[in-house]
């Protein structure tokens, strides 16, 4: 499938992190074809990253003098055929992701840039999915990614020259630095935040300190920009879970074994600004 | 003037600045938990993030009827409750053809 517009960036995933790299490259004028198993998140998709563009505005984080991409959502893989570059982000678990990454694999051309948005799985352990381990690399996205201009790529010990410069090139492309750094579970931010963000919510489990001390503390002592909970909370506690759980199983470090503060929130369904509740009440806060 | 050609002047403007004003700031007083100023800048003193900037952009298109569109979607109309205050009476005049 193209895009009237031309070349399109195909995204995988229509999650919080599919959608807001898809919000990134139409602001810049890059069309987009998003690809989710589900309709429904595809619709849900339309609408949100119709409030993000507006967001992306608001905070000067478009350029005005650049008409919006288009956006095209689809079921099918095949409809990423012909992308100028792949970024998968689906669900932060190995199976999804493999699954995701062969099947795309098979419908772009080859050469094409097989991007995975993974926040600590190693690029290395995804390269055996596909048939071109070159062409994979790790462009770990913050969230909102159409706000935070900085991307923390991923070289994998198999990833080409070539993958990397092509992603650079892209991000170039959409205002957004990179910093190159190697393979690893974790990488660099998640091994150094994640933690945190556990020990911030155990603190909080033990009744040593509310949500907002927490944060109040790391902010105005540490110039924290956001605070751990209130960042827990905007990356989704469910994803934290998942994560701290996969750089435990990785690492068998013991700081990284999820506590039971996190736990807790996700057996109560509060996951976070996503779902309305998690360390903060977002009350019917959408944005 | 008299009482009358008070009520008058009024009818003409749906939203005084008082009522806009304080409409914000019982908005904010509920969402921040927190008493702010009208001058007040709420990006400046760390009580907004940009999500919550986002919000209030939804929140005033909701609560007075207006669209908040082009060159009018930019920070620093959302900086304090005053300058928030002023757009919505600005975008009110422009769809009342005044």
């Amino acid at each position: 499938m193209t895009t009237r517009s031309g070349k399109h960036l195909a995204v995988l995933g229509a999650g919080v992190m599919g959608v807001g790299i898809t919000t990134t490259a139409l602001a810049h004028g890059l069309p987009v074809v998003l690809v989710d198993v589900d309709r429904a998140a595809l619709d849900r998709a339309r609408t949100e990253v119709a409030h993000q563009l507006r967001h992306a505005a608001l905070m000067g984080a478009a350029p005005a003098d650049r008409a919006p991409g288009e956006v095209v959502t689809t079921t099918s893989v095949r409809d990423a055929a012909g992308a100028v570059a792949v970024v998968e982000a689906v669900t932060e678990r190995l199976d999804a992701k493999v699954g995701a990454l062969g099947a795309v694999a098979d419908v772009v051309d080859p050469g094409t840039p097989l991007i995975t948005n993974t926040s600590g799985i190693p690029v290395d352990v995804l390269a055996d999915a596909v048939p071109r381990p070159g062409e994979l690399v790790g462009a770990h996205f913050m969230n909102p990614a159409y706000l935070i201009d900085l991307v923390e790529v991923v070289r994998g010990p198999r990833t080409a020259d070539d993958a990397v410069a092509r992603l650079e090139a892209l991000l170039g492309s959409l205002g957004r630095r990179a910093v190159v750094v190697r393979d690893s579970p974790g990488f660099v931010t998640s091994r150094l935040l994640h933690p945190l963000l556990n020990d911030a919510a155990r603190l909080v489990g033990e009744g040593v300190a509310t949500a907002e001390q927490v944060d109040d503390l790391m902010r105005g002592c540490l110039g924290h920009r956001t605070g751990p909970l209130r960042t827990a909370d905007l990356i989704g506690l469910d994803n934290l879970v998942d994560s701290l759980a996969a750089l435990h199983e990785r690492t068998g470090v013991e700081s990284y074994r999820p506590g039971e503060a996190l736990l807790e929130k996700v057996r109560q369904g509060h996951l976070g600004r996503k779902s309305g509740r998690g360390f903060y009440d977002y009350g019917e806060s959408r944005s | 003037m008299n009482d009358e050609s008070q009520a008058v002047v009024v009818a003409d403007q749906p939203a005084t600045a008082e009522p806009v004003e304080q409409a914000l700031l019982e908005f904010l007083r509920t969402r921040l938990k927190t008493e702010v100023d009208p001058a007040q800048d709420l990006f400046g003193s760390g009580l907004v993030s940009s999500l919550f900037a986002m919000e209030l952009v939804v929140h005033l298109e909701q609560s007075f009827g207006i669209a908040v569109v082009g060159r009018d979607l930019r920070l620093d109309n959302f900086r304090s409750v005053r300058s928030m205050s002023a757009l919505v009476h600005r975008l009110q005049d422009v769809a009342g053809g005044g």
